[in-house]
């Protein structure tokens, strides 16, 4: 499969920054008709690698080649035209646009200047059905899922005869069932003599579809692999340098029964709580010193439901307890003022205030409780964010840095200090390990083990399976926005029966397997 | 030496250098111009002099950019103060004018009160439109700042309202310790709001609605609160800043008090380091803004230059300012690459520090 | 494997949705119609419709201009004094002996020089629209005062000629060149939005300027060009105005871009961008337009009215663009 010479190669490519060493002499080379995978934690390098390859960012040093010529490309338009295309974690499509315009901006068919409307839509239509993509292209691309504007973006990519994708972290917002139709057009566009880069955080996806792997580390290339002679752990390695067991030891600590912890009254405990186009109406229970994992694909109304029970969104239907007492959940500060936290998925958009400091940050939530005619003395506050700095090891350790300044782990645990400063009962974390390294991952992980065992209920939300099953005393499962089966987190539950469920939707069917 | 020189670069770093330097820089060049500049003396008990003269006459910009400030930090733009303004001198005259006494105190107390509640009710629509329906600023705003000044001259009746009131004309142009009232009045309202923001926790939470609506709510701040407050404190400087003008002249007119002033007092925002985007606010830096501006303005008309063509002069300042404080414009002047660099994540030490050991 | 299943939602509930806006400004503008014809009787009089467009023909052009910085999300405060600009420029030049034609030329080579400019300092500098276009405006009015302070008479041929031409059936209903330029540029417009790549780009550029930008598209070349086209626009605006009161006065035209953005809000186009067209601005101008003149027919309301029932209409359209959402980011 890749006997023939490589399409692209780059040598001994070196980027600095100021004052950062993003690339040192970094090769790498694609050949065509393969799916290469290029891996590295945050930070390695793989974001500059393939900016500098599109030409988003000039060379320092080094040589790119696209077959067997030297090219170096002024942006991601030239790199298209010469048959190098994008497609970026973030769906960049125009919203407002029709999904044919979208596909075709930029190099529309056209007669005497004036855009082809029929040819475009034809065309749309040719290229999607080749995708296996039955949809109206006059639509405007905000109409449809992320999936589908993934899809669209990827037609929108190879259209321009393209030899080399870049597909950059494709699968981050997409569910199995999407992940596996992006993994078919990847076979099929691999099976058509395309070379793709891919670039995911997810390992079983590398395994499911790569073909080779690069790895970088620290701007540095660690090494270049075929699938077949790096084993998982052998990667998560090279990734990361040494040997990382914490995540098993994490899973050797004895927790409380789950008996013992749901005795007493629930501390939260919401029947029939839902919302309309949300999620449907669900009944949980939440104790004290139980961390309750949520499992369920991506669109499965997970977060919907992390949102419901902080007041995020407001539930048109269902009650709530706390403390045995009825009361409402109507919006955060009412939810903040049961002792509810909430750390949402999107850190950038809906966690962080970028300008502020990292001090201004993790006080805001104890600020806002207390209303602002009430500041916290300037002591207190130096108190409070000194013993988190600490606690949660935040690098670089200084309360005065806007927080924009930090990297994504360090940015999470602020978020983290900012609940933990409120002192909750009940912490609502939303993918807390999403896009970050597996050093601070570890940390959060081990964070939560000690929190729960100090008293506080923890809800936890994560797409990686793995995790929920090791952090969870009881797992809720989602399906198709509706909680289809809520398991006891025994011996007898493993990531399969958790899958079976999510699959089906019941557990019924386990048997008949 | 070196320390010298990391000094140097720290001052220049500092947010308040460029403005303050440009204030420097144009009252000199206004001392060599004219050498009688600078020169301030007491006439009849009350200082008199160019200097005091641009105090005076910034006091009212000064008024409406405090508020504006808080605006533009929670991530909008307040353009109906000019309209405001109008509004506010309008019904004041219209009461001063029509009471029996216009040099009652009483009387112009009560001008004053009723003005200042139709201000607030004014902020409170803004308010309402941003914060409550979710309306764009620069939108919400557009609809009073063209409304407004049809309002103000339907309270005029189309006429310049001209009132003869020694208690009203004191708020523009009475004296208190040798210096303008007006002086006193602003510094009283920047000391105020600056209290109002930074001995509570209310800038923090301004900034922060600014920097992030939404995970600003998430942490339980009532955004929507916060923004309506802005509107409504934006709207009672520009009343106070409207008696001011009013004062001034003893009169006034529905269509020229406060023209422009909304376009003034964003600029001495900006120039005084707030981002348009929202987040952190600078009063100290808007206070220079505005004396930049009327510095400006005062430099043109003492030499003879027509008012309208004063804007020429504007223009430049203004496009000078933002270029220097533009960061992608500093940028090409130290040579570097036009892209922004991305954060500096990838720093070989950190990613050790966040493996556990 | 079978496609994805996707949810669009019916379609007829998409359609009518994007075009609602304009719909009702057709329908206001109907309605204010039908009210003008029912109240006053010589309202039915063709010639009244003509008498908006002549009276309203720069306007319009002005605000085809601003429909294209609308569009992709930004604004262009300078244009009033733009077009104030070039009409005294051509003013002075006239009056200092030029023929017209290089008067001509020369005038509408200031506007779109001047939005070159302001598009340069907005796409290099990253400085705000608001604040660049704001000190284009300065700097415009500024000129206006330094040519002259006092309003300069023109008295040339072909300026009055074009000022007076009639264009009209036997009956007596006329319409201006004016009207005729305004058309030209309303057209001409319309089809760059719709059918090339500069105008899709300035939809593109609305709707999400950073993808725009990693889709290749030349996100710094059409920003320039709509605030050069806008340039543009002010300058024939501003030409149209000085045919309209055949001079050129210092103080003509202040507070002008708030009718103009006023006018294309009215006509559907969204403010941050992305969404609208140039047909609907032609609407939103007639709106202003035909209220103005039934402010006029009514005598007992005064001019000031008019400023109160913009700033309504402006609100009850924002509330409409707000209560169907259409909003993409």
């Amino acid at each position: 499969m890749t006997d023939s010479r490589p399409v692209l190669t780059m040598t001994g490519i070196s980027k600095s920054f100021p004052g950062v060493r993003a690339l040192h002499n970094v090769d790498f080379q694609l050949f065509p008709g393969e799916v290469h995978a290029l891996m590295g934690e945050n930070g390695a390098g793989k974001s500059t690698l393939i900016k500098v390859l599109t030409g988003v960012y000039g060379i320092d040093e080094g040589s790119v080649t696209l077959d067997g010529e030297q090219v170096a490309f002024n942006g991601p338009m030239q790199a298209a035209a010469a048959g190098v295309s994008t497609v970026y974690q973030e769906v960049n499509l125009c919203p407002n646009l029709s999904v044919a315009e979208n596909i075709f901006i930029g190099r529309e068919p056209r007669r005497f200047g004036a855009v082809r409307w029929g040819e475009v839509r034809r065309r749309a239509r040719q290229l999607l059905a080749r995708l296996d993509l039955d949809i109206d292209v006059t639509a405007p691309v905000a109409s449809f899922s992320l999936a589908v504007q993934q899809m669209v973006a990827i037609a929108r990519a190879i259209d321009v005869q393209a030899r080399v994708l870049i597909l950059d972290e494709p699968t981050s917002s997409l569910d199995a069932g999407e992940v596996a139709q992006l993994f078919r057009i990847m076979r099929q566009l691999r099976d058509e003599g395309i070379a793709i880069l891919f670039v995911t955080h997810f390992l079983d996806q590398v395994y499911g579809i790569a073909d080779r792997i690069t790895v970088l580390r620290n701007g540095a290339l660690v090494g270049e692999y075929p699938i077949a002679e790096l084993p998982q752990l052998a990667l998560v390695e090279k990734m990361i340098g040494k040997e990382l067991d914490v995540l098993e030891r994490i899973e050797e600590q004895p927790r409380p029964e789950l008996a013992v912890l749901e005795g007493g009254t629930p501390f939260v405990q919401v029947s029939q709580l839902g919302r309309k186009g949300a999620v449907a109406p669900f009944t949980l229970a939440i104790h004290a010193g139980e961390v309750v994992g949520l499992a369920g694909l991506l669109g499965s109304g997970r977060t919907e439901v992390a949102r419901l029970l902080f007041g995020a969104d407001r539930a048109d239907r269902g009650e709530v307890e706390v403390n045995g007492a009825r009361t409402g959940l109507r919006n955060p500060v009412q939810a903040i003022d049961q002792g509810i936290g909430f750390c949402s998925e999107n850190r950038r958009a809906e966690g962080i205030i970028a300008d502020l400091s990292v001090r201004e940050n993790m006080i805001l939530a104890m600020q806002a409780a207390r209303g602002w005619l009430r500041p916290i003395p300037r002591r207190r506050q130096d108190e409070l964010v000194d013993r988190y700095i600490k606690a949660l090891s935040i690098r670089p350790a200084n309360p005065e840095m806007p927080v924009r300044n930090l990297s994504g782990g360090n940015q999470q645990k602020v978020l983290l200090a900012r609940w933990l400063i409120t002192e909750p009962r009940l912490l609502i974390l939303d993918e807390p390990t999403r896009g970050i390294d597996i050093g601070a991952k570890a940390e959060i992980q081990k964070l939560v083990v000690q929190l729960s065992d100090g008293g506080m209920a923890v809800l936890f939300i994560s797409a990686e399976l793995e995790e929920v099953l090791r952090l969870s005393h009881k797992i809720a499962v989602m399906r198709d926005r509706e909680l289809v089966a809520q398991l006891d987190n025994d011996d007898t539950v493993d990531a399969d029966r958790v899958m079976q469920t999510i699959a089906s939707g019941t557990e019924r069917e386990e048997a008949s397997r | 030496m070196s320390d010298a020189g990391h000094r140097f670069r720290t001052l220049l770093g500092h947010r308040l250098f460029w403005p303050v330097a440009v204030l420097v820089v144009m009252l000199a060049a206004n001392t060599v111009y004219r050498p009688g500049f600078l020169a301030v003396e007491i006439n009849n008990g009350h200082l008199y002099g160019t200097p005091i003269d641009i105090l005076r006459l910034s006091a009212p910009l000064i008024l409406v950019a405090l508020g504006m400030t808080l605006v533009i930090s929670t991530g909008g733009i307040d353009l109906s103060v000019g309209s405001t303004c109008a509004i506010s001198g309008a019904i004041a005259c219209l009461y001063i004018s029509r009471a029996p006494d216009q040099n009652n105190l009483g009387t112009v107390l009560t001008a004053l009160a009723m003005a200042l509640g139709v201000a607030l009710v004014l902020g409170a629509w803004n308010g309402v439109l941003v914060s409550v329906i979710g309306i764009q600023p620069i939108i919400a705003t557009l609809i009073l700042m063209v409304a407004g000044r049809g309002l103000a001259q339907l309270i005029a009746e189309g006429q310049i309202i001209t009132i003869n009131s020694g208690p009203y004309r004191a708020i523009g142009l009475g004296h208190l310790l040798t210096l303008p009232l007006a002086i006193f009045i602003a510094l009283a309202a920047a000391l105020l709001v600056a209290a109002f923001t930074r001995r509570t926790a209310l800038g923090m939470i301004v900034e922060s609605v600014g920097g992030n609506r939404e995970a600003s709510r998430l942490a339980g701040i009532r955004s929507g609160r916060v923004v309506f407050l802005v509107y409504v404190v934006s709207a009672a400087c520009a009343a106070i800043a409207g008696f001011m003008m009013t004062a001034n002249v003893s009169s006034a007119d529905g269509n020229n008090t406060g023209l422009w002033v909304e376009l003034d007092a964003i600029l001495a925002v900006v120039i005084g380091g707030t981002s348009l985007a929202g987040g952190r606010f600078y009063l100290s830096g808007t206070i220079v803004g505005a004396l930049i501006i009327q510095t400006l303005t005062t430099t043109v008309y003492a030499m003879n230059i027509s008012p309208q063509t004063a804007l020429l002069f504007k223009a430049v300042v203004v496009i000078a300012v933002c270029l220097i404080q533009a960061p992608a414009f500093r940028a090409r002047f130290r040579r570097r690459r036009p892209g922004t660099p991305p954060p500096p994540q990838s720093s070989p030490q950190r990613q050790k520090e966040q493996v556990p050991a | 494997m079978t496609s994805l299943p996707i949810s669009t939602g019916p379609r007829w509930a998409k359609l009518p949705r994007r075009h609602m806006p304009v719909l009702a400004t057709l329908a206001l503008l109907l309605v204010m119609y039908g009210i003008g014809v029912s109240q006053y009787r010589a309202f039915s009089n063709i010639q009244v419709v003509f008498n908006v467009f002549i009276d309203n023909g720069f306007l319009l052009v002005i605000a085809v201009g601003m429909t294209f910085v609308i569009l992709t999300g930004g604004i262009d405060l300078s244009v009033g004094s733009v077009a104030a600009m070039t009409a005294m420029v051509s003013a002075w030049l006239l009056q200092s002996g030029l023929p017209a034609l290089p008067v001509l030329v020369i005038a509408l080579l200031i506007g779109p020089t001047l939005g070159f400019l302001m598009g340069c300092a907005i796409h290099f500098f990253d400085i705000q629209p608001f604040i660049v276009t704001l000190a284009g405006m300065f700097f415009a009015r500024g000129m206006c005062t330094f040519i002259s302070n006092a309003s300069i008479p023109i008295t040339d041929g072909f300026w009055t000629t074009m000022s007076q031409y009639r264009i009209g059936d036997p009956r007596g209903n006329f319409v201006s060149i004016s009207v005729l330029v305004a058309f030209a540029v309303v057209l001409v417009a319309a089809y760059v939005l719709a059918y090339t790549r500069l105008g899709r780009n300035v939809y593109a550029i609305g709707g999400n300027p950073q993808s725009a930008l990693l889709m290749g598209l030349p996100l710094g070349r059409t920003r320039i060009a709509v605030y050069t086209i806008s340039g543009l626009c002010a300058a024939i605006g501003g030409i149209l105005l000085s045919f309209y009161t055949l001079s050129g006065a210092p103080l003509i035209a202040i507070g002008m871009e708030l009718d103009v953005i006023a006018a294309v809000v009215i006509g559907g186009t969204v403010l941050t961008g992305g969404s609208g067209y140039i047909f609907g601005t032609v609407l939103g101008v007639l709106v202003l337009g035909v209220i103005q003149t039934l402010i006029t027919f009514d005598g007992s309301l005064n001019s000031w009215w008019t400023k109160i029932v913009i700033g309504g209409l402006l609100f009850a359209f924002i509330l409409l663009q707000r209560l169907i959402g259409i909003r993409y980011k």
